[in-house]
């Protein structure tokens, strides 16, 4: 158990040293403040614009509440912005072991082949954290200026932590299919974005539509979001994140009979 | 140490490695020898667990790699054909990470990385990250990668290539020096390697053993003719003719020399494993004695290894079994 631990802890180590010596990390990182800080600007505007009552043209004053009104909607937002950031971040996990050979290390050596995808995921979540851990001081801001209820945003944190790990569970499924890092990322960045857009399948899948829905990756997230803790979507991404590291495993292990 | 048999492995139709068997002893250092695609490497894989093979087994430190991998691979120390290297990780990082995930245990990990840093001299880069090196110094961190753990079994796919001369002769002292110490299998396609690092030899062509022993005993054992080198003083058409009513001799040619004295090069059949040709030499020399011919010289010439490894990959039929 302990070297168990010791094992992943020596991957996941390793990758976060090499996402931040490489320029992925920073990429990433910047990336992602400029764009949720665009968005988070843009949101707050609206929202001020609204609790002012249109700007003072005698229209009727709406009872505004931060959390349901904005925060709800940055975290919805966000969750768009992890479609393509994500596959940036995990693309190159196996895929570049792969072409470089240095996968050829990690398959011999004393490891399971379960310690190395956990190591990678664990890896990539550190570098997710680092990404949610920017958010804070724009959070931060409206606890200086309003005063939000901080239970349903750390439920809300939760929620994109969870969609977060099942995303990247799933971006190291598609890294272990090719020693390409970009086809990785493409074929990660579409699956992500099947699984946003059959949020609006209700339209076209008729009775199947529940089902459908159900397997839409962001309708999840909008009761975190809320700040509802539902244990269905929480087994959806504890699901999710099972069948992506399952996968992970499955697909290293058919690498050594590939050849 | 390594005991493999009957290993076979088949990527769809292909045969990569049709029915291996060979063992290593303890601290003997054995090599690989055969042309490009003969199934050193995929041998190699199949040794070190990164493949599995079709059928077969292979036993290394007492451990099946395939049903104790974790076991086996703790034994073993392994150098691909292009060195594993993490471009962006310094050359300590690296042994570290490698230390870590061979499981060295934290509080030996410090001095482990340290000794194989000096066993392959590579201490004056230890800051660098690996990514910048010259080829010499990536298959020299390569190989400290390999013996970090102290490993009992070394395997080394072409320890030696890409590297420039003087790095070559330090790369195959440091080779020998790790016999002994560690059981060792190398590849390599360049002959006089194997007979500068290597007890003893198993000749790969075409995915199969075609030949195993020590140099001394493969030479021995591919002497299907011998040569025989003879000078002597007297009319060029009667000696020849002399020496070819011989019984045992094959064919004999002047090849050098002028006017009555000339070197002739007879191929003889060898009459015993060890000894070939030697009742023939007896014979020759008594006969153009006899003759009243002058002998000047008769010598035997060299079989090499190269000759044995040129013959055994270029012929159609495989297994010469030792």
């Amino acid at each position: 158990m302990m070297e168990n631990a010791a094992n992943v802890w020596a991957l996941a180590r390793r990758e976060v040293q090499s996402y931040f010596a490489s320029p992925v990390a920073y990429v990433v990182l910047a990336l992602f403040i400029f764009l949720f800080g665009y968005f988070f600007a843009d949101y707050l505007f609206v929202f001020l614009e609204r609790s002012m009552g249109r700007g003072g043209f005698g229209g009727p004053t709406e009872t505004l509440n931060l959390n349901q009104d904005l925060i709800r909607y940055v975290f919805l937002t966000t969750s768009v912005l992890l479609l393509f950031l994500v596959p940036m971040v995990t693309m190159r996990a196996f895929a570049e072991e792969i072409r470089s050979g240095t996968i050829e290390l990690l398959l011999t050596s004393p490891l399971t082949d379960f310690q190395i995808v956990l190591g990678k995921f664990l890896g990539a979540i550190f570098l997710y954290a680092a990404m949610l851990a920017l958010t804070l001081p724009h959070m931060a801001i409206l606890f200086f200026f309003g005063d939000p209820e901080w239970e349903p945003l750390l439920v809300g944190y939760l929620g994109m932590f969870l969609l977060g790990c099942a995303f990247i569970s799933f971006g190291l499924v598609f890294s272990s299919l090719t020693r390409n890092q970009i086809v990785a990322g493409f074929l990660t960045f579409g699956t992500f974005l099947f699984l946003w857009l059959i949020e609006y399948a209700e339209s076209w899948a008729g009775a199947a539509s529940g089902l459908v829905t159900y397997l839409s990756v962001t309708k999840h997230l909008d009761e975190f979001a809320k700040g509802v803790i539902d244990s269905r979507d929480v087994i959806y991404y504890l699901t999710f994140i099972g069948l992506g590291l399952f996968l992970s495993k499955q697909s290293l292990e058919s690498l050594r009979w590939r050849g | 140490m390594i005991e493999v048999s009957g290993i076979t492995k088949e990527f769809g139709r292909f045969t990569a490695v049709n029915g291996l068997s060979f063992s290593v002893a303890k601290g003997e250092v054995l090599g690989f020898l055969g042309p490009n695609g003969a199934g050193k490497t995929t041998t190699m894989r199949i040794l070190t667990g990164f493949i599995p093979a079709t059928r077969g087994t292979a036993v290394v430190a007492g451990h099946d790699i395939l049903s104790e991998p974790l076991e086996a691979k703790r034994k073993i120390g392994y150098l691909p054909e292009n060195p594993p290297l993490y471009p962006e990780m310094t050359v300590f990082d690296y042994l570290d990470f490698v230390a870590r995930i061979k499981g060295v245990p934290r509080e030996r990990r410090r001095a482990r990385v340290d000794e194989s840093l000096e066993r392959c001299s590579i201490g004056d880069v230890r800051d660098k990250l690996t990514g910048k090196l010259s080829k010499g110094y990536r298959q020299r961190v390569g190989l400290a990668q390999a013996l970090v753990h102290e490993p009992e079994v070394l395997i080394l796919d072409e320890p030696t290539a890409g590297l420039d001369p003087k790095q070559i002769n330090e790369t195959r002292a440091l080779v020998r020096s790790l016999g002994g110490d560690h059981t060792v299998v190398l590849s390599t396609h360049i002959l006089p390697e194997v007979v500068m690092t290597c007890d003893r030899v198993v000749i790969l062509n075409k995915g199969s053993v075609v030949a195993q022993g020590t140099t001394e005993s493969l030479i021995d054992q591919f002497r299907k003719e011998e040569h025989l080198h003879v000078t002597v003083e007297g009319p060029e058409r009667d000696v020849l003719s002399t020496l070819r009513s011989q019984d045992g001799v094959l064919a004999a040619d002047a090849v050098r020399g002028e006017g009555e004295v000339l070197t002739y090069r007879l191929s003889i059949a060898p009459d015993a494993p060890g000894e070939p040709g030697k009742n023939v030499r007896r014979e020759i020399a008594a006969r153009l004695v006899r003759a009243g011919y002058g002998l000047l010289d008769l010598h035997q010439e060299g079989t090499t290894l190269e000759e044995v490894y040129l013959r055994v990959v270029s012929s159609e039929e495989p297994g010469v079994a030792p």
